[in-house]
């Protein structure tokens, strides 16, 4: 059963069908051949274990948080057992998970492909990138094992500084290490777009995906140091008393908050931007059509770069800043929504006149932009001066967060880790569970965070371990659906995991898609093309494909 | 069409037991609110209207219907239309939202002020009239009141969602709110900045009388002294007179009236004395030093707490003439000469 009327699934023919003999997988044996390789695409798979890993625990911390708030008394787990939990979910989504999410596990595996290229332009820093960020990984497991930290994710001074006696230093070594991590990642993307593109792929054939990671890149490399020194700072300060951040020896605390949101901003646009170029390619391939507006999605992208680097005040409305600095940071905060609504229309139109088939990472692309334009929408809300008074620091923001972050970023990382799986596996996922799993992760998702935003509203604050016994209803709702969202995500690991072995073999292009990635066979060899391929075709070009289609069967036939 | 009544009293029990909406009581909160439903407004309509487009198109253009694609470049004229549209429903947000911040950060000139004092994991409140209060806060209907809040330690947040206000409590730093209750009643009080173990421990509530109500309470809970009276005991008991005694030949300056003047500082500029510059100029005298003064004043800072210098505040505020600050020294002084033996002459 290939493809039927709805589908454009096109695989070979299952009787007769084999993996390429030579491939990056069976290229080398061994596990220090996967420890020591310098193979984008392996060290795309070593990121995609990992932070597989640390989702895992994250989510594990995020059901512990629900559960405690089932009921409005404190009684699951103690005050400052809760309080790591949010910190440690925090740490190890954003960090572990989050950045490196798109970028380095598809962008790693992609990037070098989609522009015709071996590799990535520093191999060796690559797999050193990957190391730091089991390094980084490692110290956050320290940090647990070690008794936790509760700081919240965002090392808020001075309670960072002096109040608290948990592992403060441990969990911002981590941090300060995933940075150089997320760093050398970035660079490497930025210096190989800029260096290795095949002849004949200039910037304006590169796939939107590449575009999105290069903006993407160009945040990692000049936001992360700022938090690497906002860090540094802060363990200064606990170990030495050097006088920053705390009032009384004549700091400034309010410039921890400056230094942090610096990077912290950036970051969710860091966190986000891959996503966008997972759902261009997505939406494209199975409406089997140009996206809609090409430059203007890249230029977005761009411009979500150079604006996300001067909205950063908006997290300090509250906190005594000026009141004519917070006017030019909330106007710049409506302007950075603008790129983000183009991208919304641009790829909602690119499925007119589209000959659309529902996949399931189409599935997850539709699902990523209703959710999308919710937290788009809500970040009005939060942008707007006057209302931010009210909705900061409650549920509000945190139903927000995840509507992009969950509800937009994972979902795109879910699309395109199954719209590529068969790219990277050689083996197509199955399609009618991974279906159920994105219908059941939409609905789970919803029912989790639509309560949180009545919550918000009814000033309930976040981090709460407890809470008045109104708010009960919604948080009942909110964590029955956390339950259905759980399920959703753990059936993706269960049958992916399934398919390594039992899954139909893919082929080289299963989605007839345009990408360059998709010319080659599955998995690719090491070094991705037997010859240095040479682009004379746009992206997105279906005519292209069809008729190199054509030509194929008849030189085969 | 009849609803059962079984099933309208569960309706309306759920719902009352379980708020989704919350209540109104200050001035401000139907500004706050006018605002919300203009942006839940534009939410509804933006969501709706992708939910067409993605809808509409996924219906009509699906595979069986349309079994190949027509490719389209773009549309200049459409995206111009998606840009221009969004960034102006942004730039109304924009400005209603900074005219309500505006109104919400800029409090009435005769708002009566109470200070708050945060520490973990606890709000003290203090009222001009020296009452005290533990994660409680007494209000009048129909007046304006401030909040001058400092922490004592880490970051907090105190915030009252019935009245739709909320404002950063920092430590080192005096902010401000204000709100007029118009609804009596009892209201959450939340710190909404994480602050360490207790952090959902430090609510409160907001307690709102009618202006009479108040007026009993405010009687009966007194302590008997004032703010200012106890700063007054604190600025002799700290020693503060014996230079700012506003004698001609005073070490330190003139303090009467020096609330809500202009100052020229010794490095040259100018400053107006408010809270702020009262309390930082008695922690941290030697970068306050008032031109024509040598800096000799030593620091107080650890040696007085954020509730003295609230106290020191008020009474400095409240401070007119320097006659009973001068009633004080020399009542002091003889004390002090009286245990002296007989007969040696006072310099």
């Amino acid at each position: 059963m290939s493809a039927t009327s709805s589908t454009i699934v096109n695989l070979p023919d299952q009787r007769t069908a084999t993996l390429p003999k030579k491939n990056y997988i069976n290229a080398e044996d061994g596990i220090l051949s996967w420890l020591l390789t310098a193979d984008h695409k392996r060290i795309g798979i070593l990121y995609l274990i990992t932070i597989t890993f640390f989702f895992l625990i994250g989510g594990i911390f995020a059901g512990l948080i629900r559960l405690e708030l089932l009921t409005p008394q404190p009684d699951l787990v103690a005050s400052d057992t809760y309080n790591k939990l949010f910190t440690l979910h925090g740490i190890v989504m954003i960090f572990l998970f989050l950045v490196p999410s798109v970028p380095a596990t598809l962008g790693n595996f992609l990037i070098p492909i989609m522009i015709g290229a071996k590799d990535l332009a520093f191999p060796k820093i690559n797999l050193l990138s990957w190391y730091l960020a089991v390094i980084g990984g490692s110290f956050t497991l320290a940090t647990m094992v070690l008794g936790g930290v509760d700081t919240g994710w965002t090392f808020t001074t001075p309670l960072s500084t002096h109040y608290l006696n948990t592992h403060v230093v441990t969990a911002g070594l981590g941090v300060f290490i995933l940075g150089f991590s997320s760093i050398f990642t970035g660079l490497n993307i930025i210096v190989t777009v800029h260096r290795l593109r095949a002849p004949g792929m200039t910037w304006f054939r590169m796939p939107l995906f590449v575009w999105a990671h290069y903006a993407a890149s160009i945040m990692m490399v000049l936001g992360t140091p700022v938090l690497a020194i906002a860090i540094t700072l802060v363990a200064l300060e606990r170990t030495l008393h050097i006088g920053v951040f705390d009032p009384a020896l004549g700091g400034d605390p309010l410039l921890f908050q400056h230094l942090f949101w610096f990077y912290s901003h950036p970051a969710v646009y860091i966190m986000i931007l891959p996503g966008f170029g997972v759902i261009s390619e997505v939406i494209s391939t199975f409406s089997r059509k140009r996206v809609f507006g090409y430059t203007a999605v890249a230029f977005s992208s761009v411009a979500i770069a150079v604006f996300g680097f001067l909205v950063w005040e908006h997290h300090m409305f509250i906190m005594g800043v000026s009141n004519y600095s917070a006017l030019v940071f909330s106007l710049l905060t409506m302007l950075v929504a603008v790129p983000s609504a183009i991208k919304i229309f641009n790829w909602s139109f690119t499925l007119q006149k589209g000959s659309i088939t529902f996949e399931t990472p189409m599935m997850y692309a539709l699902a990523f932009i209703g959710l999308f334009t919710i937290g788009g929408l809500t970040g009005i809300f939060l942008g707007s001066l006057g209302m931010d008074v009210h909705l900061t620091e409650t549920y509000f923001i945190v139903a927000h967060f995840h509507y992009v972050m969950v509800g937009g970023m994972l979902m795109a990382y879910l699309a395109g880790l199954h719209f590529w799986w068969p790219k990277m596996t050689g083996r197509m996922y199955p399609e009618a569970v991974s279906k159920l799993s994105a219908v059941v992760s939409f609905i789970g998702f919803n029912l989790t965070f639509m309560p949180q935003f009545i919550l918000g509203y009814l000033g309930m604050p976040r981090r709460y371990h407890a809470y008045p016994a109104e708010f009960q209803v919604l948080n009942v709702l909110s964590t029955a659906g956390a339950t259905v969202l759980g399920v959703g995500f753990l059936m993706p690991a269960i049958y992916l995991v399934w398919s390594l072995k039992y899954g139909k073999i893919a082929g080289n292009n299963p989605w007839q898609a345009t990408g360059l990635e998709w010319q080659i066979q599955s998995p690719p060899l090491t070094e991705n093309f037997v010859e240095s391929p040479v682009i004379d075709y746009e992206a997105y070009d279906y005519e292209w494909l069809a008729h190199k289609t054509e030509q194929e069967v008849t030189t085969v036939g | 069409m009849h609803i059962s009544p079984v099933l309208w009293q569960f309706l309306v029990k759920w719902l009352d037991a379980s708020a989704l909406f919350p209540q109104e009581a200050s001035t401000i909160a139907p500004y706050t609110d006018a605002l919300y439903f203009f942006l839940l407004l534009i939410t509804i309509v933006g969501l709706v209207l992708v939910g067409a487009l993605i809808f509409g198109f996924a219906i009509r253009y699906r595979k069986e219907r349309n079994p190949v694609a027509t490719q389209v470049e773009g549309s200049t004229l459409l995206e111009a239309t998606w840009t221009i549209i969004p960034l102006a429903l942004f730039l109304i947000c924009f400005v209603w939202g900074a005219l309500l911040y505006f109104r919400i950060f800029n409090p009435p000139t005769n708002a009566m002020n109470i200070y708050v004092v945060g520490k973990q994991w606890m709000w003290k409140a203090e009222h001009p009239g020296g009452q005290h209060e533990i994660n409680n806060l007494h209000v009048p209907t129909g007046r304006p009141v401030q909040l001058t809040m400092i922490s004592q330690d880490v970051f907090h947040s105190y915030s009252i969602p019935a009245f739709r206000v909320k404002r950063e409590v920092i430590p080192g730093r005096y902010s401000t709110v204000w709100f007029e209750a118009t609804k009596p009643g009892t209201y959450h009080i939340f710190c909404t900045q994480y602050c360490g173990t207790k952090h959902s421990g430090m609510i409160g509530e907001v307690t709102v009388m009618s202006p009479d109500d108040y007026k009993a309470w405010t009687e009966s809970s007194t302590s008997g002294m004032s703010l200012a009276q106890n700063g007054e005991r604190l600025f002799a008991s700290m020693g503060c007179n014996a230079c700012h005694s506003g004698g001609a030949a005073a070490r330190g300056p003139n303090l009467a009236g020096v609330y809500g003047s202009k100052l020229r500082l010794a490095n040259g500029s100018d400053v107006v004395v408010n809270e702020a510059y009262l309390r930082d100029a008695i922690l941290n005298p030697s970068q306050h030093v008032t031109a024509g003064f040598a800096p000799i004043m030593p620091t107080y800072q650890g040696q007085i707490s954020e509730e003295g210098l609230i106290d020191l505040v008020e009474y400095l505020k409240s401070l007119k003439t320097n006659y009973r600050v001068q009633q004080t020294l020399t009542t002091s002084e003889s004390n002090q000469a009286a245990p002296m033996t007989p007969g040696v002459v006072k310099p």
